[in-house]
């Protein structure tokens, strides 16, 4: 064979080469390409998930810092360091670390702000997420493996914080572990048991900080690392689920490839997350340690608040009335069981279940890959503000003593409000969902039947006036409309329907000739046109809605997402 | 295609044409075809074989336009000012303590060290930022914006049937359906491994009731009374009307989970309505008494003694607690009273502890009753 000669094919520059050196022992081109072509949806609401996503990896870069100078020991020792107020202190030598930490080490304070800013957000992202996923229908078949994940994702996201906030051992946090062994203890029949399992004996003994840390820094990030890996596997195999438009099905998936575009974008949201924890982490101080001071268990740290996301026990908390159950043989339940474990069991076991739960009663078992809009589907949007009115009442009673002193009210009084409107407020928040979503839906079917209000009133010989409308498409001889409703935004306003331009460019002065905007638009039409033709022509023969591929011929197909 | 190298030795062992279910794409189109498509057709076609379809394309702007000179000038302004900010970060950074003034705290503050952490997360922020900007205005701006519609596979009963096959085969073939004693011992096998690997875990269990040191405190008969930095107490030290934190006086009493204590001296009108609980009316010793300090609730120190009301509040979840009546809760999530430390005083004229509290002091639990 000459040498000299290139088989057809074959590539001929030095990074074409290359690959191609790759390809012969790993054989990724495949793949790669089938990944590159995947089609992800666009639309704002899917990058939640990812901010999450970001926010973790966050959480493990910064994190994988802190324990470089961190130290979780319980041992006393007396500061020596670089802030002045607490020399001379004795303290434990995790607090004494974490001091170090904001003080000794350079840019520390700069990485441990990142970390705690980006714990609150990675929460925060994950809430929001879970509210997309619940208001859109996202979880409904085939998709309520990953909706459970993600619920165990929420609970481990709160372990994570809520063990790493107890670990510096300042006033604040110790305040946190009293309540957590109250908790353990509160438990019936088993709660010394548990507590001693946990704490290595009495509160606080000395174990609990190198317990956490452990927990902390490897058992629940490998979870919940192993837990997205199979969450982001099921949605590449499942893929996306998009919003019902023109040409979106429940047997296809339109929007950007992977390549360019989407990855592009995706990164993009990557570094102005980080960007963002970064500035946050810098200019806006967070759990000041230092003026909490160590922990002392005699001491409390006034109008100190937990992270965000915990508030919710809190609020439940404060609310739950004394009511200690007493069993006949001097064995008792507290009170301190049902606000804490109980609600919080409750809440997360309803959360996960609730796929099953809305399959059950609407007896609805089909697939489905077409998302909801939350007025179309009234009930369960309904019962999601209802529960959301809940979790916020509880979480506004957990800082009910800070409302009571900024406003100047008894603290009886917010704890008596929080009571009552925690069980009247959900069920009025039902109905008045329910109504909006009515409404909502009701003016949808109006627009579609009558058009859109042009605001052009016009007077008739008759001298009656009338507001033009519109119409989105054919209508009959009376003038109505006659789309149907297909669960799509309705326009509603003229420009969404090209009742304007687009806008000229430029910031300062027009970069492009107001010509230019009529022939790019009339272009744009003829660019469609012309896309459409290609399409047919293109996708003859192996169109893949048709269900063909080029060579399927029968022969037996590789995996494929 | 791989190329096959026929002339050293040991490359003739095999046979090099593929095995007859060999194909895919590469059957219908031959290298020479390939070569013969352009870069764009590729690209289609892979999509295509992908499921993918590209509907429609937005161009970019046109190049040498206007519009694309200005998405360039934008682009390149972010990704300069991501470098610049980064630049900025590293000199913060390394500059401080070098010909910047030193960044550690310092009680005279000289302004640098407050700005030290603001301008790091100023510059690494901006720096972030600034990329994340420019890639977004380069995919805005500069990219085509195309539509793609890709299907979704739904399940095959080709493969399911197939799969079905062989799994069923495969256990056929085992005759474990049939030979029932190998999979009944290995059940109990199986079940006794799992036992004794979580078995360790036994490692983590201690009696809590041994001991009892859920219901004791560091406080015992002729213990006193005195302050954080261990100074005791005698009667008239404190005013009518205050509260004083106390611990025992022994070695690490100060940090004791559960020994802290309320040192109350009442008002003469609130002696007046006292009302201590039964049994407990000789604990205090004249106008004074003394509380547990942690909340029956959930154990946190309560810490606010509103002297108008006689009532002491708990911050955590604001159970409050009337002094005058024993510390019995009248508001909020707590259930039980603080309990009352017996108190008199040692031939030295200090008070002491008469014994240790006669109740678990701190939060209820299961059979808190019976110790
Ligand atoms: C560690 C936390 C989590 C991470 C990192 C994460 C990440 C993601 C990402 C990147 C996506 C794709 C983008 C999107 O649809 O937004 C996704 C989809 C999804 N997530 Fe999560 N998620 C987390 C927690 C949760 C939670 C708490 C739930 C619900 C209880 C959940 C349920 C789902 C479902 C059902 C999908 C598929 C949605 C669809 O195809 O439309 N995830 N997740
Ligand atoms: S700990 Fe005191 S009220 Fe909860």
């Amino acid at each position: 064979m000459a040498t000299t000669a290139v088989a057809p094919g074959q590539p001929t520059t030095k990074i074409g080469k290359a690959a191609s050196e790759i390809d012969e022992r790993l054989i990724v081109a495949g793949p790669l390409r089938r990944t590159l072509n995947k089609v992800f949806p666009d639309h704002w609401s899917f990058l939640l998930g990812e901010i999450a996503l970001y926010s973790f990896v966050i959480l493990l870069l910064s994190g994988t810092y802190l324990t470089f100078f961190f130290d979780a020991s319980m041992a006393e020792t007396v500061y020596e360091g670089a802030y002045a107020p607490l020399r001379g202190v004795e303290m434990s030598q995790a607090y004494e670390s974490t001091l170090a930490l904001s003080f000794d080490v350079r840019g520390g304070l700069l990485i441990r702000q990142i970390h705690h800013w980006a714990a609150l957000l990675f929460v925060a992202s994950i809430v929001v997420h879970l509210l997309r996923i619940f208001f859109t229908g996202a979880f409904r078949k085939p998709r309520e493996t990953n909706w459970i994940i993600g619920v165990v994702l929420l609970v481990l996201a709160l372990l994570m914080g809520v063990t790493g906030y107890s670990m510096p051992d300042d006033l604040l946090s110790g305040t946190g572990l009293r309540i957590i062994s109250a908790i353990l203890l509160s438990i019936p029949v088993i709660g010394t048991w548990a507590h001693w399992a946990v704490f290595d004996g009495d509160y606080v003994g000395d174990a609990i900080i190198g317990r956490f840390y452990i927990v902390h820094v490897l058992i629940l990030p490998a979870i919940i690392l192993a837990l997205i890996a199979v969450h982001l596997l099921l949605l590449i195999k499942q893929k996306h689920t998009q919003f019902p438009g023109p040409g979106r099905t429940e047997h296809n998936v339109v929007g950007n490839r992977l390549f360019p575009a989407f990855a592009g974008k995706a990164t993009a949201l990557f570094f102005i997350v980080f960007g963002l924890t970064a500035a946050l982490g810098g200019l806006v101080q967070i759990n000041p340690i230092w003026l909490w001071g160590p922990y002392n268990p005699a001491q409390v740290s006034a109008g100190s608040q937990p992270d965000w996301y915990i508030g919710f026990l809190d609020g439940s908390t404060r609310l739950f009335p004394a009511w200690d159950i007493n069993l006949p043989g001097d064995y008792t339940i507290p009170a301190l069981f049902w606000p804490t474990v109980v609600v919080a069991g409750a809440m997360f076991t309803v959360l996960a279940l609730y796929p099953n739960i809305e399959r059950k009663l609407t007896k609805d078992t089909a697939s489905h890959h077409l998302l909801q809009r939350p007025r179309d589907v009234p009930v369960r949007t309904s019962v999601g503000v209802m529960a959301l009115t809940f979790y916020g009442v509880l979480m506004m009673s957990g800082g009910n003593d800070l409302i009571a002193d900024k406003f100047d009210i008894s603290l009886n009084a917010m704890t008596w409000v929080g009571r009552i409107g925690m069980i009247v407020l959900p069920p009025i928040a039902y109905m008045a969902t329910y109504r909006i979503c009515l409404g909502l839906q009701r003016h949808d079917r109006e627009v579609l039947e009558h058009g859109i209000e042009t605001g052009v009133i016009r007077r008739l010989p008759s001298g009656e006036f009338i507001e033009v409308h519109q119409p989105l498409g054919p209508v009959d001889e009376h003038g109505h409309g006659q789309l149907t409703y297909g669960g799509a935004p309705v326009p509603k306003r003229m420009n969404q329907v090209g009742g304007a331009r687009r806008a000229v460019k430029g910031f300062f002065k027009p970069v492009e000739r107001i010509s230019d905007v009529h022939i790019g638009s009339r272009q744009e039409q003829r660019g469609l046109e012309a896309a459409e033709a290609e399409r047919q022509q293109l996708t003859g023969s192996g169109r893949p809605s048709e269900g063909g591929r080029p060579s399927d011929g029968g022969r037996p197909q590789d995996p494929r997402d | 295609m791989s190329t096959t190298d026929h002339r050293s030795p040991g490359s003739h062992g095999g046979d090099d044409t593929p095995g007859p279910l060999h194909g895919g794409p590469d059957d219908d189109y031959t290298p020479q075809q390939l070569a013969g498509m352009d870069a764009e057709e590729l690209n289609r076609l892979g999509a295509r074989y992908d499921g993918v379809e590209i509907l429609h394309v937005d161009p970019p702007p046109a190049p040498g336009s206007g519009l694309e000179k200005q998405a360039e000038r934008q682009v390149s302004l972010a990704f300069g000012a991501a470098g610049l900010f980064a630049v900025l970060f590293a000199v913060v950074y390394f500059g401080s303590d070098w010909f910047l003034p030193n960044w550690q705290w310092a009680s005279t503050d000289n302004g640098w060290s407050a700005l030290y952490t603001p301008l790091l997360g100023l510059t690494m922020g901006g720096a972030l930022v600034f990329i994340g900007v420019g890639l977004v205005l380069f995919v805005k701006k500069l990219l085509p914006h195309e539509t793609a519609v890709q299907d979704k596979h739904d399940g095959s009963q080709f493969d399911r049937s197939t799969t079905a096959a062989t799994l069923m085969g495969g256990l056929d073939k085992t005759g474990f359906p049939r030979r029932k004693m190998i999979g009944r011992s290995l059940g109990f096998a199986g079940g006794a491994m799992g036992l004794m690997l979580i078995a360790p875990l036994g490692g983590l269990i201690k009696n809590p009731n041994k001991g009892n040191p859920l219901g004791t405190t560091p406080w015992a008969e002729g213990i006193r009374l005195v302050r954080d930095d261990g100074t005791p107490i005698r009667p008239g030290d404190q005013e009518p009307g205050s509260l004083e934190t106390v611990f025992p006086a022994v070695e690490g009493g100060n940090f004791a989970a559960d020994a802290a204590t309320m040192l109350i001296r009442l008002r003469p009108e609130q002696m007046a309505d006292l009302q201590p609980r039964e049994g407990q009316a000789d604990f205090g010793y004249g106008d004074y008494v003394a509380y547990s300090k942690i909340c029956t609730h959930a154990g946190c120190p309560v810490s606010l003694y509103e002297q108008e009301t006689s009532r002491i509040l708990c911050p955590c979840h604001q159970s409050q607690f009337d002094v005058t009546q024993g510390a019995k809760p009248v508001f909020g999530p707590a259930s039980r009273s603080l309990p009352e430390l017996p108190i008199t005083l040692d031939d030295e004229g200090y008070f002491v502890a008469r014994s240790d509290y006669i109740e678990a002091v701190g939060p209820t639990y299961w059979n808190r009753e019976r110790i």
